[in-house]
C-alpha cells in the first residue's frame, strides 16, 4: 500500500540515481553569501586579508530565526562586499580564495551523553548552520524548537518527487546509517516516539536497503509513497503520512506535524557526530546545455560558471539556469552566482526544455482543477487575475496556492497559471506589510 | 571563455521550468484519431458520398477560421485542430445523403457566428457543431431528416432506400421495431453519419478517457441518467429494458455524450458541476423523446445545458485542502446564528 493526496502530476523525471557522487574540486575562489536562510541575514564576521579555515564561522545574526554561516574552503579573505546572489540581487559575500589545503576547523562531535540531550543537539543544529535542506532553507532549529510540545507526527520527507534531482537518493544509497542516525536525532530533539519517513517507490532500493537495517531501533518507520509531483510538499507529505490535512493558512505543526528533509537529516547527523558544520551539499548538475548528469559534491559558495566547467561544460549554449528542480525552481541572472545551502540541483536549461506559445489562449479545459494538490480552482483564479480583480482572488484561495507549479505544468494551452498566482502573492504580502508599517507608525504617533 | 558567456543573456521566468507535452493540438488530435472509427462506419455503410461531406464540412471550417481571424487581424489559430474537430464532429451529425454545400453553410455558422465572434476557442458559450447543426436543422429541415438506408439494408422488404424510418422515430410514432439490438450496436440502421455505431462510439469515447483527453463525469452522467430514467418510465410498445437500450443505442446519444457534452468550453469545470450537467443533458434529452416533437433531443438537451454550464460552475466551487467537513458546518452554524441574531436585533 503507498500512501499519497489527491491530484497531482506525472513529469518526465530524468532521474539518474545511477550516476555515482562526483566529488566537485573546490573552486580557487568561493562567493559565499550572508543570506542562505530564510529569516534575519547574517553579518560578516571576518575581514579583508583574514586566513580562515575550513568550517569556521564567517557569518552570524543573534536572531533566533537565522543560521549561522561557515568558510567551505580554507584560505585569505579578499573581499566582504556585496556579489550576484543565487536568488537574484546583489547581497553582502565573503569571497575566499581557496589555499587548496581544507585545513579543518569543525567543532567538537557530541559526547554521548549530548547526543541524547535534546537541548544539547538544537544547539548544534543551530551552531552548524542547518537549514532546510529540500529548498525551503528555513532555519531548522527553530522549526523543532517550536514544534516541540505540540508535534507527535514527526515526518521525514524523502520523497525527492521533483524531476532531475537525485541528492536524497543518493544519500540514502550511500550512507543509510548516518541517516538513520540524524533521523532519529531530530526525533530526539523534537520529543516524539516515532519519526515516520515518507519515501516514493520510485527509490525501492533504497527503501529496501533502510528497512534492512532495522529502522525500528532508532525509532523510524518507512512509509512508501505512490510517485507524483507534488508529494514531496510539506502539507501533502503530511497528509500522506498522517492523513492529517493542514489548516488553509496554517504550518504542519498546527496539526501536531513537522517535516524535516533528508539531506536536513544528514546534515544534523555530520554537525552531531562529525561537527562538521553545512558547507557542502549533493547538487545534481544537469540540463539540455550541458553532456549528462553530474551528482556532484559541491562545496557551498562554488559559481556556477565554474561548476558547468567541472562538470564538463556546455554543448549547447543554455537560455536559463534553474536552481532546484524544474517544478519549483526559479531562474538565476547571473553566472557568478554561487550555489547555497538549499541548492539541491542546477539546472542548465535550452530551448529544448522550453514549451512557449505567444499567444495562450484557455481552452477552459478544466485540467488545471483536477491536478491542484491543494483543491483550488486555478481557472477561475486566472479569471480573475486578468480582469484584476484582486479582491475575487483573495476570495477564491489564492493565499493558499504554494506555487508548485502542477497547473501550469499540465496546462495545455501554456497558460501562465502559477506565474499569475505567485505575482498576486506577492502583491498581497506587499500590502499586507505596508499595512502592518502603517499600524506601527499610528502606534508610535500616538505614544 | 569569459567573454563569450558574457553575452549570454539568461530567461527568467517563475515556475515550473517545464511543461507537458500534451497541448491544445495534441487534444484536437486524439479527439479526431478517437472520431475516426465511426468515420470508418460511415462510409462503408453509406459510401464515398460521406467523405465528400465531411471534407466539405471540414475543409470549410478551417477556412472560415483562417478568413475570420485574418480579417480581424487576429494571430493564426488553424495550428490548434480545433476547427477540424469542429467541421469533423458537425459532418458526422448531419444525414448522410446529405448535399455537401449543406456543411460549409453550417461550418459558417459554428465557426464565424458562434466561434470567432465571441472571441475563438475557449470562449464560445455554445457548441460551435451543434450549434451549425440546430441552424441547419431550422433552414433545411427536410434535407436534414431524410435518412437513406445503410448499405446493409438495401433490398430489405419493408426498408425505402431513399428515407428509412431512425429506430427513434419508429419508437415514437409507434412503429414496428425492424432493427434488432445487434445491427444498433454494430452501425447497421438508418441515421446521421457518425451517430449508427455504438461500437466505433464507445471505442473511440474510451479511448478519450483512458487518454485522460475528456473526464468519465459527463459522458457516465449523461448516459446514465437516459438510462434509468427510460428503464423507469418504459414506452414505444416494447419491454422496458428494450426500451432503455434502443433509446441509448439509438440516435446521438453516445455521440453527444462522449464527444459533443464534453466540448471544454461550453462545460463546466468544477467537478460535481460535471455531474450535474451531464445528468442535465440527460433529463433534457429524455423530456424531448417522450414529449417533444422531435424523436431525437440530444442535441438541444446539450444546446441547453451549455447555457447552464457557467451558472453550475458557480454554484459548485470545491473547498480548498485542508477545510474538513467540520469546519464547513462550523461555518453554516455561523451564519445560521448571525442571522437569527440580525433577525431578533430587527425585532
Amino acid at each position: 500500500m503507498t500512501h499519497t493526496f489527491k491530484g497531482g502530476v506525472h513529469p518526465n523525471y530524468r532521474k539518474r540515481p545511477d550516476i555515482p557522487i562526483t566529488v566537485i574540486t573546490p573552486p580557487p575562489q568561493v562567493v559565499i553569501p550572508m543570506i542562505q536562510h530564510i529569516g534575519a541575514p547574517c553579518k560578516p564576521l571576518v575581514q579583508k586579508g583574514d586566513l580562515v579555515k575550513m568550517g569556521q564561522k564567517i557569518g552570524e545574526n543573534p536572531a533566533p530565526v537565522s543560521a549561522p554561516i561557515h568558510a567551505s574552503v580554507s584560505g585569505k579573505v579578499l573581499a566582504v562586499e556585496p556579489r550576484p546572489h543565487p536568488l537574484g540581487d546583489m547581497i553582502m559575500s565573503v569571497v575566499i580564495e581557496n589555499d587548496g589545503l581544507d585545513t579543518p576547523a569543525y567543532m567538537e562531535p557530541l559526547t554521548e551523553e549530548q547526543l541524547k540531550d535534546p537541548d544539547a543537539i538544537l544547539e548544534r543544529i543551530r551552531e552548524a548552520g542547518v537549514v532546510g535542506m529540500g529548498g525551503a532553507m528555513f532555519p531548522t532549529a527553530f522549526k523543532i524548537r517550536g514544534g516541540v510540545g505540540k508535534v507527535d507526527k514527526l515526518v521525514i520527507n524523502g520523497a525527492e518527487c521533483e524531476p532531475y534531482l537525485n541528492g536524497d537518493h543518493l544519500t540514502m544509497l550511500n550512507f543509510p546509517e548516518q541517516l538513520l542516525k540524524g533521523i532519529e536525532l531530530v526525533r530526539i530533539a523534537s520529543g516524539v516516539e516515532k519519526a515516520y519517513y515518507g519515501i516514493e517507490v520510485n527509490k525501492q532500493d533504497a527503501i529496501d536497503l533502510l528497512n534492512s537495517l532495522h529502522p525500528e531501533n532508532y525509532g523510524i518507520e518507512i512509509v512508501p509513497e505512490k510517485v507524483k509531483y507534488p508529494q514531496g510538499g510539506e502539507k501533502m507529505q503530511v497528509k500522506a503520512v498522517t492523513g492529517r490535512e493542514v489548516k488553509p493558512g496554517g504550518l504542519p505543526s498546527g496539526v501536531g506535524a513537522n517535516v524535516v528533509s533528508t539531506r536536513t537529516c544528514y546534515a544534523i547527523y555530520q554537525a552531531c557526530y562529525e561537527g562538521k558544520p553545512v558547507i557542502e551539499r549533493i547538487v545534481t548538475v544537469a540540463g539540455s546545455a550541458l553532456k549528462d548528469t553530474v551528482n556532484g559534491l559541491t562545496r557551498v559558495g562554488t559559481p556556477f560558471e565554474y561548476l558547468a566547467e567541472q562538470c564538463g561544460g556546455f554543448v549547447k549554449t543554455p537560455r536559463k539556469i534553474v536552481l532546484g528542480g524544474p517544478m519549483m525552481g526559479i531562474c538565476a541572472t547571473s553566472f557568478a552566482a554561487p550555489t547555497i545551502k538549499g541548492t539541491s540541483g542546477v539546472l542548465f536549461f535550452t530551448e529544448e526544455e522550453d514549451k512557449h506559445v505567444d499567444e495562450p489562449t484557455c481552452i477552459r479545459c478544466g485540467k488545471c482543477i483536477t491536478v491542484c494538490p491543494m483543491k483550488l480552482e486555478p481557472v477561475f483564479m486566472y479569471m480573475h487575475y486578468a480582469k484584476g480583480d484582486y479582491e475575487m482572488l483573495e476570495k477564491y484561495h489564492v493565499m493558499d496556492c504554494f506555487e508548485c507549479g502542477s497547473c501550469s505544468f499540465n496546462c495545455p494551452a501554456r497558460m501562465p497559471l502559477t506565474h499569475a498566482f505567485k505575482t498576486a502573492k506577492l502583491m498581497f504580502q506587499a500590502k499586507a506589510a505596508k499595512e502592518k508599517a502603517k499600524a506601527e507608525a499610528a502606534k508610535e504617533a500616538k505614544k | 571563455m569569459n567573454e563569450k558567456k558574457e553575452r549570454i543573456i539568461l530567461d527568467v521566468a517563475y515556475q515550473p521550468q517545464v511543461r507537458t507535452n500534451i497541448d491544445t493540438r495534441r487534444l484536437m488530435l486524439s479527439v479526431i484519431l478517437a472520431l475516426l472509427p465511426s468515420v470508418g462506419v460511415a462510409v462503408w455503410q453509406f459510401g464515398l458520398h460521406t467523405l465528400v461531406v465531411i471534407a466539405a464540412s471540414v475543409l470549410s471550417a478551417v477556412f472560415f477560421e483562417w478568413a475570420m481571424r485574418k480579417l480581424r487581424k487576429q494571430s493564426n489559430t488553424i495550428g490548434d485542430l480545433s476547427a477540424v474537430v469542429t467541421g469533423l464532429l458537425l459532418a458526422l451529425t448531419l444525414s448522410p445523403s446529405i448535399p455537401w454545400w449543406v456543411p460549409v453553410i453550417g461550418s459558417f455558422f459554428a465557426i464565424v457566428v458562434v466561434k470567432q465572434l465571441y472571441g475563438g476557442i475557449g470562449k464560445n458559450f455554445l457548441n460551435p457543431a451543434l450549434a451549425g447543426r440546430a441552424f441547419l436543422l431550422a433552414s433545411y429541415a427536410v434535407l436534414m431528416a431524410r435518412f437513406p438506408a445503410p448499405a446493409h439494408l438495401a433490398g430489405v422488404e419493408g426498408v425505402d432506400a431513399f428515407t428509412a424510418a431512425t429506430p427513434l422515430n419508429l419508437l415514437k410514432n409507434g412503429g414496428e421495431m425492424i432493427f434488432p439490438l445487434k445491427s444498433m450496436f454494430l452501425g447497421l440502421i438508418p441515421g446521421a453519419m457518425g451517430e449508427i455505431s455504438a461500437l466505433a462510439l464507445l471505442l473511440g469515447g474510451l479511448y478519450l478517457i483512458l487518454r485522460k483527453v475528456i473526464s468519465w463525469r459527463i459522458p457516465v452522467s449523461f448516459i446514465g441518467t437516459v438510462a434509468l430514467l427510460t428503464l423507469i418510465f418504459g414506452g414505444g410498445g416494447v419491454s422496458r429494458v428494450d426500451f432503455m437500450l434502443y433509446n441509448v443505442l439509438g440516435g446521438g446519444l453516445l455521440l453527444g455524450a462522449f464527444f459533443m457534452a464534453t466540448d471544454y468550453a461550453t462545460s463546466p469545470v468544477t467537478l460535481k458541476g460535471q455531474l450535474l450537467y451531464g445528468a442535465g443533458c440527460g433529463a433534457i434529452t429524455v423530456l424531448i423523446r417522450y414529449f417533444g416533437s422531435n424523436a431525437e433531443g440530444v442535441s438541444y438537451a446539450i444546446l441547453l445545458m451549455n447555457l447552464c454550464a457557467w451558472a453550475i460552475d458557480k454554484g459548485f466551487h470545491r473547498h480548498q485542502f485542508g477545510v474538513s467537513k467540520e469546519d464547513i458546518q462550523a461555518e453554516k452554524d455561523a451564519k445560521k446564528k448571525a442571522k437569527q441574531a440580525a433577525k431578533e436585533a430587527a425585532k
